[in-house]
């Protein structure tokens, strides 16, 4: 059983960039800041291209959401390996107020689309830390979810996925078509190499709108203000016990 | 390879708690090289804050004893002396302005990057400023995609670099160890597991820009150049390479990239002597074998590593292979050396091409360093670094081997052998002077039996504080004279880290 793997990524910023707060307080600063693919997504990206190496997988479709320069993370993608990618048009401007719930609704919709067997997407994205777009799609669709990942095996007509959770490591067995999200210890992704990169440039990336899909993203929340956490304060020495004493009474500590 | 280190030592020195070796640096250093000033008194260090401050700006200006502390210590066994402040420009102008102002009043600069040397490179043997480029200067100036070159500024790591790469299908192969700054990299002459195949840093440096002593500021090969060879001039990269910052600061590097190889295989193969591990080396690369890495690991380091990490490799000598190429180039390679390594007495020639596994089976390699510490609790190590071209290596390494069996010393070898480099870790107890001394001793002997073959005393490390009479043996008068006239005409006054690489 060949199966049709669809893959979400999401061009997020660099996980070595340092965030500022823009002016405005209304969100983090992006322009001229580098982005990459979400670490996760690679991870994903990286299974289901191993998926299709293993002959488990017969095709990989990759989708992101996002504006024009999602298509580099798409990309990215085609050269470790998918066979085609989609990219969801959402304005720039819309990003900030695009949420899991919209995203999850657009994959779902796609999925039927595709008639994809698997939906793999990271755990996360570094930038929101939601964890909620697998679990939300899999509800949508009805289908049986495989998050937190550490492994992904077929088994009989279904796949075993062992998951890392908070009590150690829980091995579960799911039907298909499933959704999956990936965690950290699932693999480590391959670095694209030049002939590969050259190779994506001629793989083809189909243009969506949402509406396309009957999918509507008007914003649910509004970003009232962005800010920085507290800058950290300087420490203080106390030369011996009774001055500590006194320093706490004064905070407000009774002894 | 490196390894964090407690740093015990006070602000001023005290004679007591500086090691015989520097000490005795200290001293000769004072008496003959007429070092530009001894450690500042209070108001001229203060006159000189205020200076300074001027330029970089009172946050950029520290004097706290923590700060003065890690800049003046690496993470190598010699006890590191704190600078009088640590200053952080923000661009080469500032860097500039600092330097003309450290040569105006004679005050010793000792450029840092990332402080991840292990020859004593950023200790501050006679006070001064330490010009700290990292913390305001990391940024990728730019990528060349095309032309397969990056500049950096001094904040930029090898990992940093690459992971800027990721999607690119390019990568900066020089590797050695430790994520320092690549600019650092410059001054120490660095080199790594992969300089086999893809070359040290030497080879792999296209442009400099540097702050001389006295605040004039110079592109070596060109202003904004990044030709892939050029013949016009003095080769003024070279020349700086390898300088460990005795004759300017670098402020950014135009480094050559290399392709990501399309398939990258790893492999482990034990054999039963020293002996047939090097041979196997030696015949590979006679077979001109496009080798990626080969790392030679001998039994004791093997026995730290399977303590360490749990692994249960037999305690034998090891080889430790990698192979980069397509795949059918991959794969008649490994087929090939699996051949060589058969004929001289090699195990199984276990071989991966999955990441994850790759990095299983070099998990021992990449922890030799803290596997060797760890063989007993507390120690420190005095770590060598020769350099013997590849026909001379069997000897030197037996030889080696008998010298710290015979002064009952423990010392793990792991070595670049591909490069006819080899580092031994030889470990002291830091209370046990007898031993620390034992341990130099074996250090000196070695390097000094390379030099005989026609080898270096250093390979990559750099001569820092540790090796500057074994450069004098290495190069001869004539040969110290010309390096002294080059400094002498670079930096009259020797503010430029002094005390290191030559007196």
């Amino acid at each position: 059983m060949a199966l049709k793997v669809l893959v979400g990524c999401k061009r997020v910023i660099d996980y070595a960039v340092k965030i500022r707060v823009r002016p405005d307080k209304l969100g983090v600063v992006t322009d001229g800041v580098k982005h990459s693919m979400n670490p996760f997504d690679e991870i994903a990206v990286e299974e289901a291209v191993r998926m299709k190496e293993k002959k488990i997988a017969k095709e990989v479709v990759v989708v992101s959401c996002g504006p024009a320069q999602s298509q580099e993370t798409i990309r990215t993608a085609l050269a470790m390996g998918a066979d085609r990618g989609v990219h969801i048009e959402i304005p720039a401007d819309q990003m900030t107020v695009l949420q899991p719930i919209h995203v999850s609704k657009i994959l779902a919709k796609l999925a039927e689309k595709e008639a994809a067997d698997v939906v793999m997407l990271g755990k996360l994205a570094i930038d929101d830390d939601s964890n909620q777009t697998a679990q939300m799609t899999a509800s949508l669709l009805d289908w049986p979810q495989g998050v937190f990942a550490s492994k992904v095996e077929q088994k009989d007509s279904g796949l075993e996925v062992v998951r890392e959770v908070d009590g150690g490591l829980e091995t579960i067995k799911i039907n298909l078509p499933a959704v999956l999200s990936a965690d950290l210890r699932l693999n480590e992704p391959r670095y694209a190499t030049l002939p590969n990169i050259m190779k994506a440039k001629k793989k083809k990336i189909e243009k969506i709108k949402p509406e396309d899909l009957g999918v509507d993203v008007a914003p649910r929340i509004e970003v009232v203000s962005v800010e920085d956490p507290p800058v950290r304060e300087a420490g203080q020495s106390v030369g011996d016990v009774d001055e500590l004493l006194g320093k706490l009474k004064d905070k407000g500590f009774s002894s | 390879m490196f390894f964090k280190q407690i740093s015990r030592f006070t602000r001023y020195p005290k004679l007591r708690s500086l090691t015989v070796q520097s000490y005795r640096n200290l001293q000769t250093s004072q008496d003959k090289a007429g070092l530009a000033s001894s450690r500042l008194r209070e108001d001229d260090r203060d006159r000189l804050r205020q200076e300074l401050e001027q330029i970089v700006g009172s946050k950029n200006v520290s004097s706290s004893e923590s700060v003065l502390q890690q800049h003046g210590q690496d993470e190598g066994p010699h006890k590191g002396m704190p600078p009088d402040l640590v200053v952080y420009p923000s661009s080469v102008q500032e860097t500039s302005a600092v330097c003309k102002v450290c040569s105006g009043s004679g005050v010793p600069i000792i450029p840092h990057g990332t402080g991840t040397g292990l020859e004593g490179g950023t200790s501050a043997l006679s006070g001064g400023v330490c010009v700290d480029v990292t913390k305001h200067m990391e940024e990728i100036l730019a990528i060349h995609h095309e032309d397969f070159c990056a500049v950096v500024q001094p904040g930029v790591s090898r990992e940093g670099l690459n992971q800027s790469l990721k999607a690119d299908g390019l990568w900066f192969p020089v590797d050695p160890g430790a994520n320092a700054s690549i600019c650092g990299m410059c001054a120490t002459g660095a080199s790594g597991t992969n300089a086999v195949r893809y070359g040290t840093i030497k080879e792999n440096v296209l442009n400099l820009e540097v702050v001389l002593a006295d605040g004039r500021i110079i592109q070596t090969a060109g202003i904004d150049g990044r030709p892939r060879k050029s013949s016009a001039g003095y080769n003024l990269t070279s020349l700086f390479v390898g300088s460990e910052g005795t004759l300017g600061v670098i402020t950014s590097a135009t480094v050559r990239l290399h392709a990501v190889p399309e398939t990258i295989a790893a492999a482990v193969v034990s054999f039963p002597s020293v002996q047939d591990a090097v041979s196997a080396v030696v015949s590979t690369l006679q077979c001109s074998v496009p080798m990626a890495r080969i790392e030679f690991l001998d039994e004791v380091q093997m026995m730290a590593c399977n303590k360490y990490s749990g692994l249960e490799y037999p305690e034998t000598p090891h080889l430790f292979l990698e192979f980069h190429g397509s795949e059918s180039e991959v794969h008649s390679q490994a087929e090939f050396v699996k051949e060589i390594t058969s004929q001289f007495g090699g195990g199984e020639f276990q071989w991966a091409v999955q990441q994850e596994d790759r990095t299983r089976l070099w998990t021992a390699r990449h922890r030799a360093y803290y596997a060797n510490v760890a063989l007993r609790a507390g120690c420190r190590c005095v770590t060598t670094d020769v350099c013997v071209p590849i026909s001379r290596l069997p000897e030197i390494i037996t030889s080696t081997k008998e010298d710290i069996q015979k002064n009952g010393l423990i010392g793990p070898i792991v070595g670049h052998v591909g490069d006819g480099n080899f580092h031994t870790m030889l470990l002291f107890d830091p209370d046990d002077a007898d031993e620390q001394r034992k341990c130099k001793e074996v250090a000196d002997r070695m390097a000094r039996r390379a030099i005989a073959v026609g080898g270096t005393c250093t390979g990559e490390h750099g001569v820092g504080m540790g090796k500057i009479n074994l450069l004098k043996e290495q190069f001869g008068e004539d040969g110290i004279g010309v390096m002294k006239n080059i400094k002498q005409a670079l930096d009259p006054l020797n503010v430029m880290n002094p005390g290191k690489v030559f007196l």
